[in-house]
């Protein structure tokens, strides 16, 4: 969407794009301080209660056009603008002299008053109260009606800001998308939005100058509003309605274009996560974080109660695959039976797999633990070990994984030396994955927990590509499994050059899956691998991820808007 | 003119719904119906905003009044359904 200069830049909500007419939310009218006490008394009180039932009778026929719950809105403020009561008071109160507006509007807020110190239900009212405010006073001057107007046409809604009354009255059959001056990405209007689905941006400041008719593109994914679209920019927009309507219901596993397998693999903590993936396309867990059943214990859980766990996830996955990772503990996750106090550098102390040094017993049961819940499931877990830096290490962990009784035995690769030494590691287990994240912290020597660091840690750094790379050769060399179970799995460009590298499956949180599977699904494995090598080229992260980028198929950086 | 002690059915009280079908029943009967809780001054039962400030919840007791009998019975009967529930 980048054939035309954005009109307004905002805050986008979402991803979706979109392009219409724009209909305006009417601003409140202003009842004038001075309003004049009329000449014609009789004729002024006439004038405003037609008013009153002009409103609701405009209310009553918006009613019948709408949806349901939007009918039941719309009825209910009818019913206010006919109240007796309303009628009578601000009738009561011109005869005693006051200007008519005036009248009406004090007889208004004193409902709303009593409302309001009501609370709850009451309280929720007073917006409806000050709706019907709104439009009489409008009708009474002769100014169109304020608010969200009757949607004759599909149209996107434009608007200074919108009010919980105002978006509950949104015919969502009509409305297109969303444009507020006002607001914030985590207010009401973007909440909503975001759940319906609709393309918003909010905080686009001159909005105002927008009028009904106006044609506009709306871009979520960058925040832009587009005045005139050219017919370049509505086809981009259509492209990305489509795709990202199709792309939500793929289900099918992961392959590029031409074919070639790609596993599509999700990352869980706890045997819920498990049981929650039973709806979800996903070819199996990539990544069980065992130590989550640790934390925060205050002894190790025993055999018994670690069985029972890994046979509830084996059970739900069914078939599925799952590697379970062996209990990654000390540094940013300490444990109270375990970690070694007076460590001065925990990152770089006794972590992951070291704790074989001076725990082994904890390993070991965990391990009987995953033999037994396979042999009650019928299922066959892969396990791995986390923080292998040597062959020693790995071989160590092979030979007591397989003593335990598992079949499938891998290593974690996150350290630089297990990279680097990959194919002496893999003549010693029968897979291994790569943790990135890790990986990225042990490469750059940046703390993976400090935001101030982010752009050290990012997985395209060029350091790192080497070190994925050189691990995917290996694997590819000797014929074996090399996963990737870190943050950068769920980056669809990083997908495809990983999976030009030689990748064999990528797991990441479920939600990131759909992009993913999309994007391997319109890439050959060639384009992939010449990925692969553009970004291998680049001397630094932000031109390796331009190079990539600049491969990918132009359709699915508009539906993904990868900028 | 006649009284009626009724206690209002609606799980919700006399809110919402309830009181929006209640107080159109009144305007449709076209008779002059007041309402109010016990001991306390009474409302024009037509206005439904009259009726909401009321605050009458589920359970509770109000006194309609009216010259119309007939109309009475019907509000009476009216009021002790639950109007939520339909």
């Amino acid at each position: 969407m980048s054939t035309q200069n954005a009109f307004l830049q905002g805050v986008g909500v979402g991803r979706g794009a979109v392009w219409g007419p724009v209909a305006t939310v009417r601003p409140a009218p202003v009842v004038p301080a001075d309003e004049p006490f009329p000449a014609d008394l009789a004729a002024a009180k006439e004038k405003v209660l037609a008013a009153f039932s002009d409103v609701a009778a405009g209310l009553r026929a918006q009613a019948e056009g709408a949806s349901a719950t939007v009918a039941d809105v719309l009825t209910a403020t009818a019913q206010m603008a006919d109240d007796p009561a309303l009628r009578t008071q601000t009738g009561q109160r011109i005869d005693k002299g006051e200007p008519p507006l005036h009248a009406l509007v004090a007889v208004i807020d004193s409902f709303a008053v009593m409302f309001t110190a009501a609370g709850g239900y009451l309280a929720e009212r007073v917006t409806d109260l000050n709706s019907v405010r709104d439009r009489v006073v409008a009708r009474y001057q002769g100014l169109p009606e304020p608010g969200v107007p009757p949607l004759d046409r599909p149209a996107v809604i434009v608007a200074p800001d919108l009010s919980p009354a105002d978006t509950a009255a949104l015919d969502l059959e009509k409305v297109l998308g969303i444009v507020i001056e006002r607001g914030g990405p985590t207010g009401h209007t973007a909440i909503i939005a975001g759940q319906l689905g609709l393309p918003c941006v909010v905080r686009a400041t001159g909005a105002s100058s927008l009028v009904d008719g106006d044609i506009i593109a709306v871009d979520a994914a960058n925040g832009t509003v587009t005045l005139d679209p050219d017919d370049a920019t509505k086809a981009a927009v259509e492209t990305r309605r489509a795709g990202l309507a199709t792309l939500a219901e793929a289900t099918e596993d992961g392959a590029t274009a031409d074919g070639h397998r790609i596993a599509l693999l999700a990352n869980i903590g706890t045997a819920e996560d498990a049981e929650r993936l039973t709806d979800v396309a996903v070819e199996g867990v990539g990544l069980f974080r065992t130590e989550v059943l640790f934390l925060g214990a205050a002894t190790a859980p025993t055999e018994d109660d670690q069985a029972r766990v890994y046979a509830r996830a084996l059970s739900a996955l069914g078939g599925r695959k799952l590697v379970l990772r062996t209990l990654d503990a000390g540094a940013d996750k300490p444990l109270a039976f375990v970690t070694q106090e007076g460590e001065e550098n925990p990152a770089l102390g006794v972590r992951g797999f070291r704790l074989v040094r001076h725990a082994e017993g904890l390993l070991r049961t965990q391990l009987e633990a995953v033999t037994r819940a396979a042999k009650e499931t019928g299922g066959t877990p892969w396990v791995m070990a986390p923080m292998i830096a040597t062959v020693e290490e790995a071989r160590q962990f092979a030979a007591m994984a397989r003593e335990a009784g598992i079949q499938t035995v891998g290593v974690m690769v996150e350290v630089p030396a297990a990279a680097l030494r990959a194919r002496d590691i893999l003549a010693e287990v029968d897979f291994v994955s790569l943790g990135t994240n890790d990986l990225a912290q042990y490469t750059m020597a940046a703390d993976r927990l400090l935001g101030s660091l982010v752009d050290l840690l990012d997985a395209w750094q060029p350091a790192v590509l080497d070190l994925v790379a050189a691990t995917a050769a290996a694997g590819v060399e000797t014929g074996k499994p090399v996963g990737v179970c870190g943050e950068s799995a769920a980056d669809p460009i990083m997908a495809l050059l990983l999976t030009g590298l030689g990748i064999t499956s990528l797991s990441m949180s479920p939600s990131a899956l759909p992009a993913v599977r999309f994007a391997l699904s319109r890439h050959s494995l060639e384009t992939c691998r010449a990925i692969g090598e553009v970004a291998r080229q680049a001397p630094t992260a932000a031109e390796a991820r331009a190079a990539g980028l600049a491969l990918v198929d132009p359709q699915v950086r508009e539906i993904l808007a990868l900028g | 003119m006649s009284q009626r002690t009724v206690v209002i059915a609606s799980r919700v009280g006399l809110h919402a719904r309830p009181a929006s079908l209640f107080t159109q029943a009144v305007a449709a009967s076209g008779a002059l119906v007041t309402m109010g809780k016990p001991g306390e001054p009474s409302m024009d039962a037509s206005s439904i905003l009259m009726v909401m400030a009321l605050g009458i919840g589920h359970g509770e007791e109000v006194v309609l009044e009216s010259e119309d009998d007939g109309v009475l019975d019907q509000l009476a009967t009216l009021l002790e359904t639950d109007l939520d529930a339909e």
